[in-house]
């Protein structure tokens, strides 16, 4: 029973994880049809801010606050100077163009910080578990469950209740009418932009919780997950992306947890079989993005 | 109120606007007819800023080219698209919102909000209901409600009865009058010639770009071209 609950809160934390840069992608892809391959470095930029944050011997808190403030700072600059010069362009010159823009930001990374990895000191309490008496939680999976819950209502109330928010909703269904409103195109784009860099910032966080260091290549393997996860939830849709976050994460720990020994160096190739399958069930996606209706 | 002189509007090496100059004076309601890819909406999108295109439009004596569609309705011109077009995933409240945000806040945005919900009741039935959800005829008075959340002069409807029952498009048709009462200049592209030119002051024939024909909408309705295109007589 333990072990199951156990595999349960992983998966659940690692899906998190998932589900907030698949969010940061689809924000993005939703509104101009990007799919932002530069979006792992958004989270190798928040992970050097928290171990520059840690050099100058700030309290961590302040660290995770400069990880995130790094990483929106990091996403406007390449919304402003990589991408919105190249708004006319058509899809595959916008995913060149993340291509461009994550590869100088790795080159920039390797030869201005280090190609090695860089310590990034976590509180000690950070290695502790918790025993809640029919299962021992660790604080790591179980801060990235509350942050990840935290951020996911936070997003929520942003896209409900606020005007920025609400004109983010409808420039994914319909941007020209949304400009024809008086609401200025560049403006809800950098919002968006600000809000994927948020979510990967908050990603990184997490991310950087499991390792303790960062390095140029830390954003590849994570947002090549979460590139599946937005696919799998439903490219554009941002609930989709959280659907599809967790349900890769799920799948990832279950075939870890399930697998025989023999087959575990296989574990990523069972679960992109699994995730062919559920294309093939639903090749939109779990939960498809709304298309609007035009007569 | 609005001059249009001699606007081209090229897709590509597609010349959908070749040339066409018309005026728009305050206080009437002005139609463009045509047949489909007459270039109507073409012009429409020109005026709003949404396609880029050249010669000259002027809006109370100053000149609105070149300027993109955000500035060009914080001018005073209002489009309501063809096909409606609202957010179909936002609430009718929202729709409502957003048609306003950029103009109002607070208390006055508030104030068009309610005086929308005056004018169009159904709307406020509806008010929570996702916009999508809606019927042809009800999308097309929160499109219309929605465009004039921005409070605009000049109001630009595109095909706003196409696809609807009779009885609503008497409907749209009586909104447009009502409109027109209460001081707001209207351009209105219609295929429904008939209605049109019943309610309009002027007019104007396009084809393939061009304007062949123009006149009062009591002329135009008189007229056999018209009668021959675009009225079932």
């Amino acid at each position: 029973m333990d072990i199951v609950l156990q595999q349960i809160v992983n998966a659940i934390s690692l899906g998190g994880i998932y589900a907030l840069l698949a969010l940061g992608l689809a924000v993005v892809f939703s509104i101009i049809s990007l799919i932002n391959f530069a979006h792992g470095e958004l989270m190798t930029v928040a992970g050097y801010g928290m171990f520059f944050a840690a050099a100058v011997s700030l309290p961590f808190p302040f660290a995770v606050g400069a990880a995130v403030l790094f990483a929106v700072i990091a996403a406007l600059l390449t919304e402003r100077f990589a991408f919105r010069p190249m708004r006319k362009a058509d899809a595959t010159g916008l995913l060149l163009t993340s291509f461009a823009v994550s590869a100088i930001l790795r080159v920039i990374f390797q030869n201005g910080i280090s190609a090695r990895p860089k310590p990034v000191p976590l509180p000690s309490g950070f290695a502790g578990v918790i025993d809640l008496g029919f299962l021992h939680v660790g604080i790591v999976p179980l801060l990235s469950i509350v942050m990840t819950a935290l951020s996911l209502t936070a997003l929520t109330l942003f896209l409900n209740r606020t005007t920025l928010g609400k004109a983010m909703r409808a420039a994914a269904e319909d941007f020209q009418v949304l400009r024809l409103m008086g609401i200025k195109a560049n403006r809800v784009i950098a919002v968006a932009f600000a809000v994927s860099g948020a979510l990967a910032g908050i990603a990184a966080v997490l991310w950087i919780a499991q390792r303790g260091s960062v390095d140029p290549l830390m954003g590849f393997v994570p947002v090549l997950k979460a590139f599946v996860a937005a696919v799998i939830g439903g490219l554009g849709s941002l609930t989709g992306a959280v659907a599809g976050g967790f349900a890769l994460g799920i799948l990832e720990v279950l075939f870890q947890a399930f697998l025989p020994d023999a087959a575990l160096p296989f574990r990523d190739a069972f679960v992109l079989g699994f995730v062919i399958l559920i294309l093939i069930w639903r090749p939109d996606g779990l939960i498809p993005a709304p298309v609007a209706r035009r007569s | 109120m609005l001059e249009v002189s001699d606007l081209k509007v090229k897709y590509g090496e597609v010349a959908a606007v070749k040339g066409v100059s018309f005026s728009v004076p305050k206080g009437s309601v002005v139609v463009l007819l045509g047949a489909n890819g007459a270039g109507k909406s073409s012009t429409l999108n020109a005026i709003s800023g949404l396609v880029a295109s050249t010669g000259s439009i002027a809006f109370e004596g100053r000149p609105l080219a070149g300027q993109p569609a955000e500035d060009i309705v914080k001018r005073g011109i209002a489009l309501t698209p063809e096909g409606r077009r609202v957010f179909p995933s936002l609430s009718v409240a929202d729709n409502l919102h957003l048609g306003g945000a950029a103009h109002a806040s607070g208390a006055e945005l508030k104030t068009r909000i309610e005086a929308a919900l005056d004018r169009f009741p159904i709307l406020h039935e509806r008010y929570h209901q996702k916009a999508g959800l809606l019927s042809g005829g009800e999308q097309q008075m929160l499109a219309i409600a929605r465009s004039l959340m921005a409070a605009p002069r000049l109001l630009l409807l595109d095909e706003p009865s196409l696809g609807l029952a009779p009885l609503i498009v008497d409907k749209v048709f009586d909104l447009i009058v009502d409109l027109k009462q209460r001081g707001l200049t209207i351009l209105l592209v219609e295929q429904n010639a008939e209605r049109a030119l019943e309610i309009a002051d002027h007019g104007y024939v396009l084809q393939t770009g061009q304007i062949v024909l123009a006149g009062t909408g009591a002329e135009l309705a008189r007229s056999d071209l018209v009668k021959q295109a675009y009225l079932a007589e």
